[in-house]
Order: structure tokens, then C-alpha cells, then sequence
């Protein structure tokens, strides 16, 4: 038997990585670490991916998260800057309102993707993918250094507490914390320790991203796990529970080559920074990816698949057959037409899930295809993403 | 009964009729890929040289190659486990197995590993 993904992971496991501020804790209840983004972190507790799957479904579950970087964005003319590496509405995002973005090159493809909240006081609050934020640090350095402080946060870390019991937990710990609907947040004391929360994750459930010092993580942690709704979940849950929800993973479902419109993110680009906004394109790659917006609404009578080629769908197996990343896919006639680029079997919606690559002409949900797993067809179908209904609080 | 193990992280039963043996993962295997959904099982009456791919063993996490640990035809599949993917977790070493072989070569049986060579290697692996 050859675990090729995870052996290869654990045979990698070296000193060289970074730890995070739980890892003594990670260690004491029992994880298996793997190295992710640089760092040594915990793919799963003793419970297992499918009990801590399905634990955050019905409970809350905490995650570990401090690989990924935090930053701040300082100065008067911060939001106009940050705005210049974007396709989004910066300038637009009241003071205590996060929202999505998208780091772009000036090919219109993606350099990550990220959160961003505005603190007020001219100060934005970002969190970034781990295995980009040194580049991400870099690049905005280099692009807007000269218009606003660009602040790197290593010394703080971030837990996230994701699932339906999430906010009555975390209310008992931080009372009125529960006022914050989804996409908003502030600085709050949980059970007298200081951090800064968001209502938002990466699960399709309810629940909070939460920064905080790095010498009060671990306090933090056991604090919350203390909570009889609260258990550890790893990045393996975190992995299907994302997909579940329809979330992109940055690397496999989105990287350099995919652009905004490919990737089906068009809900993350607002009209004021579109074709007729008043702050129309003025971002990496515009001429491309408003052109293909244009093309993928239709708006010239017709599909425009020159303009764009491929689109980012949502993928059932009709049969009961894990179609995992990399898998190809044709039509009945044996034509390539794209690729999964993540896919498993999803663990609450108990079937063969999968997102992907498509031409255009077969993106439409839906549509069935074939994917070729160890050279046989299993029969897919487009389907709309997410594969749950996600269950954010908005009040 | 004797059971023998492969580097690959199969485990090999000599039955009382020598020349069929039953396959299945190591409860090492088990626990490395986690919960075990799917699992793609030969055909019977196939045949496969040692050491070429018969299955493929998946958990969320990973999917993994079942290796022919000896030579021979396949003359049962575990219908049981193909159902219910579980039983390589719950219990990998008797109501997981994976399928039956008639051996092509029973020599290939004493290069197997046995369980304190495998214990070994599987702690250093």
C-alpha cells in the first residue's frame, strides 16, 4: 500500500518547520501534525476527519488557523491603494465590515485570495493564505508601500470557532459578542483575554475567525475547548468542510493562472469596480477580466468562448467513487474538457463531491460528463456549488 | 494460520488450504489514511503479478494503491467491506479483509515479512 499524499506529508515532517502558539497543545491531545504552508499543523485529532467533520456541523469546532498571515493596511489613502491591487470595493466597506478579495497579477490571475476588514480610524485588517503570505507581503509592499504602512501581525494568532453552537459558546465567554452578523466584527474580551473577532469562516456554518497575541493563544484555546460544544477539528475536516460549503482552496482551486471570471468569483467583484462603475477596472489584469465578464454574461447576445474559455463548476459523481484533484475530464465522447481540482467523498453530504475546471460549452449545471479515475469513466454532473446551504448568521 | 506482512502495508493469511491466502491492510495502514470510504476491489478470476496494483483503498484524506502481495487469481472479493468501507478501520485485520488469492508461486510466501520484521519497519517507515 503506498499512501502517497499523506505518507509523503508525514516523511516530510521536519524541524525546519514553524510551530504555531498551540502546538504544545496540538501535541498533548493528540494530533498528527503534517507540515502545511511551513509550518507543523494538526491534519487531525484522535476523533478522526469524519467525527470532526461532522462535530462542526452540529457543534462548534476550533481550529488552529495561525499559519495564515495578518496584516494591517495604515494611512489615510489605504483603502485607495489596497483598492489598486483588486477587482473589489475597498474604498466602499464601512468601518466594522469585512469583506472578500482577491490579490490579482497583471495577468488578471490570482495571487491569492484573502479577507479584509476595515477598522476605522484609516486602518484595514487583512488575513491572508500561510504558503502566500510572504509573497502577499511583499507584492503589496512593492505596489502600494509608498501610499500607506503595510504592518505584518507575526506576533498574533488565529483560531477560528465554526459551527452552529459557535455563537451561543462564545457568548457565554464574551457576552454580546452574538450582535455581530456575518461579515462583521471588533475587539472583544473572551473570559478577560483580548482578541479581535470576525463572523465569518471558511466552513459554510456559522462562527468566528478569532485574532489574537500569540502569548495568550494557548490560554484562549484550552479556554474554549473547555466548553462542552467545543472540540478540536484539523485541517483535514477543514479541507471537507470547505469543499462542502463551496469555498475555494487557494493553490488547488485558484493560483496564478485562473482569473476571477474563471474562477466563477464574480460575485466578488462589485459594479462600482466593473464595465460603467464609477471606479470602473484600475485594477491588475481589468482590460482581460472585464472583457470576460462581459463574455460570460452574455450581454453581446451570446457565450463568448473565445473571450472565455473555462469556468470553475461544482461536480456530483453519479457513482459512489471518490474524484479527487488532478482527475481529467471529458465529455461521453472521450474529449478532454477539463479537470477536478478538489474532490472527495463529502462527508455530510455523504456522496462524491467535486470543483473543477470546465470549457464553457459544458459548465451549465446540469450538464453530465465523465471523469477518468485510474483509467476508468465515472459518470458526473454539474451541479450549482454550494453542496450544502451555507448557514451564516445575518441576522 | 500464519500471518505475513509486505512493505507495503498488506497483511497476507495463509489459510488452511495453502495455496489461497486473504489480503488486507495493516491496522498501520488503517490508521495512517484514517476513515476509509471507498475502497475499489479486483475482479474475480483476474490475475496479477506480484507487487502490480489490485485495489485502491480511499479515506477523505487520500487515496492509496493495494498492491498484489503475491502472485496469483483472484478467487473472492470482500463484498462486505466494498459496502461498508469502515471495516478496514473497525477491523482491518479479520472483517476488513480486502480479497482471496490462489497463489501462482507459494515460494513468494516465505519472502514475506513477519510480524516482528513488519513491526520493525513499520516503526522506522
Amino acid at each position: 500500500m503506498k499512501t502517497a499524499p499523506l505518507e509523503t506529508a508525514l516523511a516530510a515532517a521536519s524541524d525546519d518547520l514553524q510551530k504555531t502558539p498551540l502546538h504544545a497543545l496540538h501535541l498533548e491531545l493528540g494530533a498528527r501534525m503534517v507540515p502545511f504552508a511551513g509550518y507543523s499543523m494538526p491534519v487531525q485529532y484522535p476523533a478522526g476527519l469524519m467525527a470532526e467533520h461532522k462535530h462542526t456541523r452540529e457543534a462548534a469546532g476550533l481550529f488552529d488557523i495561525s499559519h495564515m498571515g495578518q496584516l494591517r493596511l495604515v494611512g489615510p489613502d489605504a483603502a485607495a491603494a489596497f483598492e489598486t491591487l483588486m477587482p473589489v470595493d475597498v474604498i466602499g466597506l464601512a468601518p466594522g465590515k469585512q469583506r472578500y478579495g482577491l490579490l490579482l497579477n497583471d495577468e488578471g490571475g490570482i495571487l491569492d485570495d484573502l479577507m479584509f476588514f476595515n477598522e476605522g480610524g484609516d486602518s484595514l485588517f487583512v488575513i491572508v493564505n500561510g504558503a502566500c503570505k510572504h509573497s502577499d507581503i511583499a507584492h503589496i509592499q512593492a505596489r502600494i508601500g509608498q501610499r500607506c504602512q503595510v504592518q505584518p501581525m507575526p506576533g498574533h494568532a488565529l483560531l477560528a470557532l465554526q459551527g452552529p453552537q459557535a455563537a451561543s459558546t462564545l457568548a457565554r465567554l464574551s457576552p454580546g459578542v452574538e450582535r455581530f452578523v456575518f461579515m462583521t466584527g471588533g475587539a472583544v474580551l473572551i473570559g478577560g483575554i483580548a482578541a479581535f473577532v470576525t463572523r465569518s469562516g471558511y466552513t459554510g456554518e456559522d462562527g468566528f475567525e478569532i485574532s489574537v497575541a500569540a502569548a495568550d493563544a494557548d490560554a484562549l484555546a484550552r479556554l474554549l475547548l473547555g466548553q462542552p460544544e467545543v472540540k478540536p477539528v484539523g485541517l483535514g475536516a477543514r479541507n471537507s468542510l470547505r469543499l462542502e460549503a463551496g469555498l475555494c482552496l487557494y493553490g488547488n482551486d485558484i493560483d496564478e493562472s485562473t482569473t476571477p471570471v474563471e474562477a466563477a468569483l464574480g460575485w466578488a467583484m462589485q459594479k462600482v469596480r466593473r464595465s460603467g462603475g464609477a471606479r470602473e477596472g484600475g485594477f491588475p489584469g481589468a482590460e482581460k477580466i472585464l472583457a470576460q465578464l462581459t463574455a460570460a454574461s452574455g450581454s453581446a447576445g451570446h457565450i463568448d468562448h473565445e473571450t472565455l474559455k473555462r469556468k470553475r463548476v461544482g461536480l456530483v459523481a453519479l457513482e459512489r467513487i471518490p474524484v479527487r484533484d488532478g482527475t481529467l475530464l471529458e465529455s461521453f465522447e472521450g474529449v478532454a474538457i477539463g479537470q477536478v481540482t478538489s474532490g472527495l467523498l463529502g462527508p455530510t453530504v455523504d456522496r462524491p463531491i467535486a470543483m473543477g475546471y470546465l470549457a464553457l460549452a459544458y459548465a451549465e449545471p446540469g450538464t453530465r460528463i465523465q471523469a477518468v479515475v485510474r483509467g476508468k469513466p465515472v459518470p458526473m454532473e454539474v451541479c450549482t456549488l454550494p453542496f450544502l446551504p451555507a448557514r451564516y448568521w445575518r441576522g | 494460520m500464519t500471518i505475513q506482512y509486505t512493505e507495503d502495508h498488506e497483511w497476507v493469511r495463509s489459510e488452511s488450504d495453502a495455496a489461497v491466502v486473504t489480503v488486507g491492510i495493516t491496522v498501520h495502514a488503517q490508521d495512517a489514511l484514517g476513515d476509509v470510504v471507498f475502497v475499489d476491489l479486483p475482479e474475480v478470476g483476474k490475475h496479477f503479478d506480484q507487487g502490480e496494483v489490485a485495489g485502491v483503498v480511499e479515506s477523505v484524506k487520500a487515496a492509496a494503491d493495494v498492491f498484489m502481495p503475491v502472485a496469483g487469481e483472484i478467487t473472492e472479493v470482500n463484498e462486505a467491506l466494498r459496502a461498508d468501507p469502515s471495516l478496514a478501520n473497525s477491523a482491518p485485520m479479520d472483517g476488513g479483509w480486502f480479497f482471496k488469492v490462489k497463489l501462482s508461486d507459494a515460494a513468494q510466501l516465505a519472502k514475506l515479512l513477519d510480524e516482528t520484521a513488519y513491526t520493525k519497519f513499520s516503526a522506522e517507515s
